[in-house]
């Protein structure tokens, strides 16, 4: 017995390939793709959303794994979490397979994909640091095989938008071949919502640090003077790991007033402090960035 | 008991509680008193074929839906219903101009209107009902209502309360208990103070709320849900529909597990109402979102404490004030600031006392039962106080502790001579030397261990390890004088045996202990425990420990009526009395094995009935300097809590719980085990996760990714290294409840461990990481990190 009577009208489609689905999506504009469901369903069940038709995005093999283009891996948007979390997936984007890891119990990682972590796009979603410090480009599928390319932070930020009838097929992201890490801190042992995160990860041949910092905005966060000062003092040479300890601690206090200013002065020169509750996550992204920052370059 | 320590391979995060264990098919299942009986539903539960209430389904079945206040605080202009009726398919639409009966006194939610008229004082109350023949159109319906609201300022600060405009006609104070013990003036040579607050638990059935109401065709109405009290559910629900109890009857069905009040009146009055609007049956279960609203809560509360002690550490004095928020309705907060008072110097002997508690309205969500209430919160404050005497005094922590326990004889500050079994003492010194378990350094899987879980940021530099104490009380059965009386039958027939008894099994093992309560006394293996309705005896509701002891009590008693029934004619042939005779395995035997026969022969296909009530001896009002025998009985637990505490982040991981318990007699060894295991674990939630948010009353997030439970990662390793088994010569079977005290003492246990890991005063529950975080500066971190 369910609570929920049954809807005769309602239409459901399962395409086998991304221009399918795009098609299908084209012929029923009030249809809403699904591919996990584990925010869309949640949505559905409590009442909130009636989807008038449905595309499944579940039988369409092409986005379900991955494969290698110029130094770069082009992931398929129906990865499961689960799928990157794995060992032989961690060997490539170590970052994006410890977020997974972290996304959530078993059963959601078993359903919840990867493309749905970007365009449900809510703040707290774990991948989503991981992919603006690696600065992934999705490339998205439209109507009539037409595919363009928008860098995952404009989405993002909201600078573009997904147009009607289009779909996330793939995100690219490069393969680096150097440590990376993304740490979460949660209110608890178990599986939680991130409460802030930060996402490292080095660039040898680009001479580079990236970082962004999840959960304390609406968007990642990239603290980009920090990176680029971090960058400078690392010997990309030598002895990546002989940056000093106050160094990296640095880093991580700038990067963490990068994210939480101090609010602006007055005109009168008096400033506002921040409350403690924001003091206390300042102190925790100090923390995590000066810890990714020290496990990259152990 | 089998003690877990042996099993110290298994990293503590990973080992599994090596019982109980279901026995396969086939396989013969234990029976009677002291045996592991897997409850009868388990498997069904397991295999999840057990029916909640949520699966209830009639014929014609109607949908219902409520609309619920969005402010904390606001008064009613008007409520336009005529969209809402208008709309295809709805077919009833209810106010409070819809509710034919008067007031109610003397129950719990007798100052609470089924509908707001004039004002909401809380946020979820609610203002209308809808019924539809789509659960869709049913909520579109209700929020197709449109209700013109003026707002007015939410009280949510209880200490604001005392000088606020009256929330409600009763006003705003729901009690004031001014205790008074002892001498007033005394004073000790040592004095420590401390304010403590105490979060919003909330009970988070993961079985949210659902009922099915049948209009009769005498114009009553029968209502089918998972109520934990189903004759008091009856009576309001009858005086509000302006019936006679017998005109309604509730049928308790599918009942997941409860830790408090398990129906809430917002919630199965309007049900019944609509069924008697519409003459169809009726349909309601509550989306996440609106069980959080409805149910009542753990007392937020506030607490300012001074305890007084010699240069020895021997307690000479306690000064507090508490202060309970009882939100909108007072509900069952009167006893809670009973038990709040009553134990707020804890399971120490205080020679005086000046303890004033206050339980006040505000505009936040109504506050209720919920397991342990008024307990817990004070549990963590006298903790946290006796911490702080240690600290002050340069001694162990535990041995402060030691100085003061209580044990039989002693007095509490409500002048009652505690008489029942206290072993105090015995129960934290089997704490105290239970071995340490292994640091995290010197187990193999460290990233398991680490605070923050499996890819947390957890860095093994930063952990700090900390060992505190909490020692919890609570008391048995209903206090200062209400009448706990329960009523049971027992039947035999053929060799099976069936109880009637309208104690609702919530999780706690009633209708186990029924069974094993049966064939120990009747030798009878087969027992069925019949569903539970209002056509039976009343039985009281099912919290505080009540139906181990009263109801048990009364099968007992039924048992033993139908045992001499079926033992008095073979008494007479064998020319003996019938204490003579024996019963085991379905055979009667006499005390020299000599004659003997099988229960079946001896039943010779007569039917045996026997009703019997148990009702414990009686309890007085506390007075007006909070002095009065007002409890039957109290039970103990101490708990070491283990916690590692990343102290740069402040997450807490609690590693492992040592739990010694007063229990009288183990009736239940798994059962026993499984309730400590599940009251520790929701102890650790209120210590470190739950907390039922509400800003200027609104409540935010309720549903479970804002409400953080603990999961099976946040659990600790839970060693039950002792069950005191001194039995108690007034309860049935000697036997005391098990499931309250542990959620009472783990919350101070886990914080007394934080206090001891960080340093920090750790004063608020749940522990907020800034709460957790030290500042002062750490040893540098090695060039390149630790990981």
């Amino acid at each position: 017995m369910t609570t929920h009577a049954s809807q005769a009208t309602q239409a459901a489609v399962l395409p086998d390939s991304l221009d399918e689905a795009v098609a299908a999506l084209a012929a029923m504009p009030a249809a809403v793709p699904v591919a996990g469901g584990t925010d869309l369903m949640a949505q559905v069940n409590a009442g909130q959303l009636r989807p008038a038709a449905l595309v499944g995005l579940g039988r369409i093999s092409e986005i379900r794994g991955w494969q290698y283009q110029d130094g770069h891996a082009l992931l398929g948007a129906g990865l499961t979490h689960a799928r990157v979390g794995r060992p032989d997936f961690a060997a490539l984007i170590p970052a994006l397979a410890a977020a997974a890891r972290a996304a959530g119990p078993p059963q959601i990682r078993n359903a919840g994909t990867l493309g749905g972590n970007i365009a449900s796009a809510a703040p707290a979603n774990d991948t989503l640091p991981v992919l603006a410090a690696l600065e992934a480009t999705l490339i998205i599928a439209g109507p009539g095989g037409a595919r363009r390319e928008v860098p995952v932070s404009h989405l993002l930020a909201g600078m573009e938008m997904l147009r009607p009838g289009e779909l996330i097929g793939h995100v690219r992201v490069p393969l680096l071949h150097a440590p990376q890490v993304f740490l979460k801190a949660a209110g608890r042992t178990g599986p939680g919502r991130a409460t802030a995160s930060v996402a490292l990860v080095l660039d040898p041949a680009r001479r580079g640090v990236r970082c962004a910092v999840g959960a304390i905005a609406p968007m990642p966060l990239r603290p980009l003077e920090a990176e680029q000062w971090v960058a400078s003092l690392i010997d990309w040479d030598g002895e990546r790991g002989a940056l000093v300890p106050e160094a990296v601690r640095a880093f991580g206090e700038y990067v963490a007033a990068a994210c939480i200013p101090d609010p602006e002065p007055a005109p009168d020169g008096t400033s506002e402090t921040l409350p403690p509750a924001v003091l206390h996550l300042r102190r925790t992204v100090a923390v995590l960035a000066r810890r990714a920052l020290g496990r990259a370059l152990s | 008991m089998s003690d877990r320590t042996t099993e110290a391979t298994a990293p503590p995060g990973l080992s599994v509680p090596p019982e109980p264990a279901l026995p396969s098919e086939g396989e013969t299942i234990p029976h009677g008193l002291g045996a592991t009986l897997p409850p009868a539903d388990a498997r069904a539960k397991a295999e999840g074929t057990f029916p909640y209430a949520s699966d209830l389904w009639a014929e014609g079945l109607l949908w219902a839906a409520v609309l619920r206040s969005p402010h904390a605080h606001a008064r009613v202009v008007s409520i336009d219903t005529a969209h809402a009726r208008e709309m295809p398919g709805v077919r009833a639409v209810v106010t409070h101009e819809d509710v034919p009966g008067g007031p109610l006194r003397g129950h719990r939610s007798a100052d609470r209107p089924v509908f707001a008229s004039d004002v909401v004082r809380h946020h979820g109350e609610p203002l209308a009902a809808v019924a539809a023949d789509h659960p869709d159109t049913a909520r579109m319906a209700a929020a197709a209502i449109v209700v013109e609201y003026q707002l007015l300022d939410p009280v949510t600060d209880p200490e604001q309360s005392f000088a606020a405009e009256p929330l409600h006609p009763d006003g705003n104070l729901v009690r004031h208990i001014p205790l008074r013990h002892g001498d007033a003036e005394a004073t000790g040579e040592v004095v420590v103070e401390g304010l403590y607050r105490i979060g919003r638990q909330d009970p988070a059935p993961i079985g949210a709320e659902a009922g099915l109401a049948v209009p009769r065709p005498d114009g009553g109405v029968e209502l089918y849900m998972a109520s934990t009290d189903p004759h008091g559910d009856r009576d309001v629900a009858a005086s509000r529909y302006g019936l006679t109890p017998e005109q309604v009857k509730v049928v308790v069905t599918g009942v997941p597990g409860a830790t408090a009040d398990r129906e809430d009146a917002s919630f199965h009055l309007p049900l019944g109402l609509l069924a008697l609007h519409t003459g169809c049956p009726v349909k309601l279960t509550a989306t996440r979102e609106e069980s959080f609203l409805g149910h009542a809560h753990r007392h937020p509360t506030l607490l300012r404490y001074r305890h007084h002690a010699d240069a020895e550490g021997k307690l000479v004095k306690v000064e507090a004030q508490i202060l309970l928020d009882a939100g909108a309705y007072a509900d069952t907060s009167s006893d809670a600031l009973a038990a709040a008072v009553s134990f707020a110097c804890g399971p120490y002997v205080v020679p005086n006392a000046s303890i004033d508690g206050w339980a006040v309205r505000t505009n936040n969500p109504p506050s209720g039962h919920v397991r342990g209430e008024g307990a817990l919160q004070v549990c963590a404050a006298y903790e946290a106080q006796m911490d702080k005497l240690a600290k002050k005094l340069g001694v162990d922590p535990a041995d402060v502790r030691m100085r003061n326990v209580l044990s039989t004889g002693d007095l509490l500050p409500t002048g009652q001579t505690v008489t029942c079994p206290a072993p105090v003492a015995e129960l934290l010194d089997a704490v105290r030397d239970h071995p340490l378990p292994p640091l995290p350094k010197d187990t193999p899987e460290e990233d398991w261990l680490l605070p923050g879980g499996p890819e947390g940021a957890g860095e093994p530099s930063a952990v700090r390890r900390g060992v505190g104490y909490g020692i919890g009380m609570v008391h048995m059965l209903g206090a200062e004088g209400a009448d706990e009386v329960s009523t049971a039958t027992v039947k035999v027939q053929g060799g099976v045996a069936t109880v009637i008894c309208a104690a609702v099994e919530t999780g706690q093992g009633f209708a186990t202990l029924a069974r094993q309560i049966v064939q120990e006394t009747l030798g009878v293996e087969e027992v069925h425990v019949a569903p539970v309705d209002t056509d039976q005896p009343p039985a009281g509701p099912g919290c505080r420990g009540r139906h181990t002891w009263v109801s048990g009590g009364a099968v007992e008693r039924a048992a033993k009526m139908v045992r001499t029934q079926l033992l008095q004619p073979l008494a007479h042939k064998f020319g003996m009395s019938t204490e003579l005779l024996q019963i085991a395995d379905g055979k009667i035997t006499s005390y020299d094995g000599v004659l003997s026969t099988t229960v079946e022969e001896a039943m010779d296909g007569k039917e045996l009935w026997a009703t019997a009530q148990c009702r414990p001896h009686p309890t007085e009002p506390l007075d007006a300097a909070g002095q009065g025998d007002a409890f039957v009985g109290m039970s103990f637990c101490a708990i070491r809590a283990v916690v590692d505490v990343d102290v740069e982040i402040g997450s807490v991981r609690v590693v492992e719980l040592a739990v010694a318990q007063d229990v009288g007699r183990v009736l239940n060894p798994g059962q026993v085990r499984a309730r400590i295991e599940a009251g520790v674990t929701q102890g650790v939630g209120a210590a470190l996760t739950e907390n039922l948010r509400t800003p200027k009353g609104v409540v935010r997030r309720p549903d479970l990714t804002g409400y953080a439970l603990p999961t099976s990662l946040d659990a600790p390793d839970i060693r039950i290294v002792k069950l005191a088994e001194e039995r108690d010569v007034v309860a049935p079977f000697g036997a005391k409840s098990v499931s309250a005290v542990p959620v009472v003492a783990s919350p101070a246990a886990i914080a007394s461990a934080v206090r001891a890991a960080t340093g920090r005063p750790v004063n608020r529950l749940p522990i907020r990481p800034q709460a957790a975080v030290v500042t002062d500066p750490l040893p540098e971190p090695a060039p390149t990190g630790q990981a």
